[in-house]
């Protein structure tokens, strides 16, 4: 690969180089001082900006054997000016859980991608996974054997159980309230079949948080969202409270008045949380981390339907399970269970390129609850106080 | 009690449905899954026979899964926005 590459002017790009930010121009212009695929999309990219034009096409058809997702087929449409991106497909890999690597680790995914595609990567793409972007057909099975020896596999992609994805929960937070990355790692072993061979309407994600935090944004992309929480009394260490006080923290002002609950009273001397209205927001334990704490009884609540605007807009999550525990491989087993009575109607009845959400929102929340089994709580709303549109059938019937 | 199809049979049944349909019908696993069903019976075919049948199909091969929007199975050709 070491021929004379043709260098391309790039004025425009250059503007992007500017400013304090990273920028992933410098980072394709290092690729491209070796890598002909980064060379010529840095020459296509500033055609683009300068045509104010995508030049790419989808391609539906490239894959390894045997699987149904992980590889995102691209072209360019210039592909005589451009000839070393006549291909771009993107690969998903499987990220571990958390988001844990050795040096090592990460070194031989590079090195990997060095000797089959561009050398350019994304860690991570907002599905959780690794992302290698761009290579050739031909290269496809080559790249994935080499993963596989070094114990990484392709992620989702298409209507499949996309990765499971999660936030570094207990390995590096104290707020988890359950071990999201030993749930994600159970979910994605347990639904393998389902990740690679896509037999669904569409995508459906699944992402673990530890707290209502929800780091991997779970209410807004994720069809199935688990986010820990607990139902007892917040931790206070009033000692704490006083000296953020004493170092100059407006308790009232940043805390009491920021609380949607209302529930927090603050005399200059301790602080007292009306729990049964709070609404577990965190806002609370965000500022006030030395003194605050999740309770001790901890676990997660289960929400199901958001997605991005993609074919329609976008969908928050809503509750439909408002507690479980987390504590043991049984507590896991329930949630597959779950998931398998979600995705059974869906399957049978969802129309091609129809989210689960959107599905619901066509048949309606009370039928299909009624057809996975769980029964209407009134935590299953959007906003507190809201009305979920669910008949409650024994208070029609008492009628 | 009818006597279960094999993997085999499905497979094959699955195959013609989409070599017969090519260029005109689209399949997706689910798709396959129902008009074998429906071909064979519920009480020789069921679901965990068809998803067998599938991975056979696609293991070999014979199929491949291919992403339009939503994610089908096909006969392998080289598709209208391939470059070479
Ligand atoms: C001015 C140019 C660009 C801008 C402003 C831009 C900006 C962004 C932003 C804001 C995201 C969303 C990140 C997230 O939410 O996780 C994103 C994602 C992405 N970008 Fe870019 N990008 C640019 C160029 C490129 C180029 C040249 C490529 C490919 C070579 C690329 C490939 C991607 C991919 C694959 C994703 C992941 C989408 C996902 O995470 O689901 N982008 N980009
Ligand atoms: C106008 C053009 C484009 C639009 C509007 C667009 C939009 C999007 C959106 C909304 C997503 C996120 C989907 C999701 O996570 O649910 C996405 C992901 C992605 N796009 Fe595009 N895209 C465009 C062009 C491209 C191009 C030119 C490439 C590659 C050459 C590309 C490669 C990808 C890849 C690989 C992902 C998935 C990344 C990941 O899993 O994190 N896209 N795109
Ligand atoms: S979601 Fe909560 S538990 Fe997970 S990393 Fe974020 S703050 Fe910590
Ligand atoms: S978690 Fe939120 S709602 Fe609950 S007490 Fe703290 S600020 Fe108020």
């Amino acid at each position: 690969m070491a021929e004379q590459m043709k260098k391309y002017e790039t004025p425009l790009l250059d503007e992007l180089e500017k400013g304090p930010w990273p920028s992933f121009v410098k980072e394709i212009k290092t690729a491209a001082d070796w890598n002909p695929m980064a060379n010529d999309l840095l020459g296509l990219l500033e055609r683009s900006y300068r045509d104010k034009i995508g030049h790419w096409k989808h391609g539906g058809i490239v894959g390894v054997m045997g699987y149904g997702g992980g590889v995102i087929g691209r072209y360019t449409d210039l592909p005589d000016e451009f000839p070393n991106v006549s291909h771009f497909h993107t690969m998903r890999v499987n990220q571990p859980a958390g988001w844990f690597y050795t040096s090592e680790a990460l070194r031989t995914l590079a090195d990997i991608w060095d000797r089959h595609g561009s050398g350019l990567t994304n860690f991570h793409g907002s599905t959780g996974d690794i992302i290698f972007l761009g290579t050739r057909t031909e290269e496809l099975e080559a790249t994935f054997s080499e993963l596989t020896q070094a114990g990484f596999d392709l992620g989702g992609s298409g209507s499949d159980i996309r990765t499971p994805s999660c936030c570094c929960g207990m390995a590096r937070c104290e707020w988890a309230c359950y071990d999201t990355m030993k749930l994600t790692y159970f979910l994605t072993q347990h639904y393998q079949d389902e990740i690679h061979r896509p037999a669904l309407p569409y995508k459906f994600k699944i992402k673990c948080s530890g707290c209502p935090n929800d780091c991997v944004a779970s209410i807004a992309r994720a069809d199935f969202s688990v986010i820990g929480t607990w139902r007892d009394e917040i931790q206070i260490d009033q000692e704490m409270v006083r000296e953020y006080a004493k170092n100059g923290v407006d308790i009232v002002k940043e805390v009491v008045a920021l609380c949607p609950g209302r529930c927090i009273d603050w005399d200059g001397e301790t602080l007292k949380i009306d729990d049964s209205s709070c609404r577990h927001c965190m806002h609370c334990i965000n500022v006030l981390p030395k003194a605050l704490a999740p309770g001790k009884d901890r676990g997660a609540v289960i929400l199901l339907g958001s997605k991005a605007p993609i074919v329609e807009g976008a969908i928050l999550s809503s509750v439909i399970v408002p507690f479980v525990k987390l504590d043991d491989e049984d507590s896991f087993n329930d949630i597959v269970e779950l998931i398998d009575a979600i995705l059974e109607p869906w399957v049978e009845e969802g129309k091609n390129r129809e989210r689960v959400g959107e599905f619901i929102q066509r048949v309606g929340l009370g039928n299909y609850l009624e057809a996975i089994g769980l029964d209407p709580q009134p935590e299953m709303i959007r906003h507190p106080r809201t009305n979920p549109y669910v008949f409650y059938e024994n208070y029609l019937e008492e009628e | 009690m009818a006597e279960k199809v094999t993997i085999e049979e499905v497979a094959e049944a699955m195959y013609k449905m989409v070599k017969d349909t090519m260029g005109m019908k689209k399949w997706k696993a689910m798709d396959l899954q129902k008009a074998a069903i429906e071909l064979f019976g519920e009480d020789r075919c069921d679901k965990n026979l068809c998803k067998e049948a599938i991975k056979e199909l696609v293991n070999s091969g014979r199929l491949v899964y291919t992403y339009f929007g939503g994610s089908y199975l096909e006969i392998p050709h080289k598709e209208g926005a391939a470059n070479d």
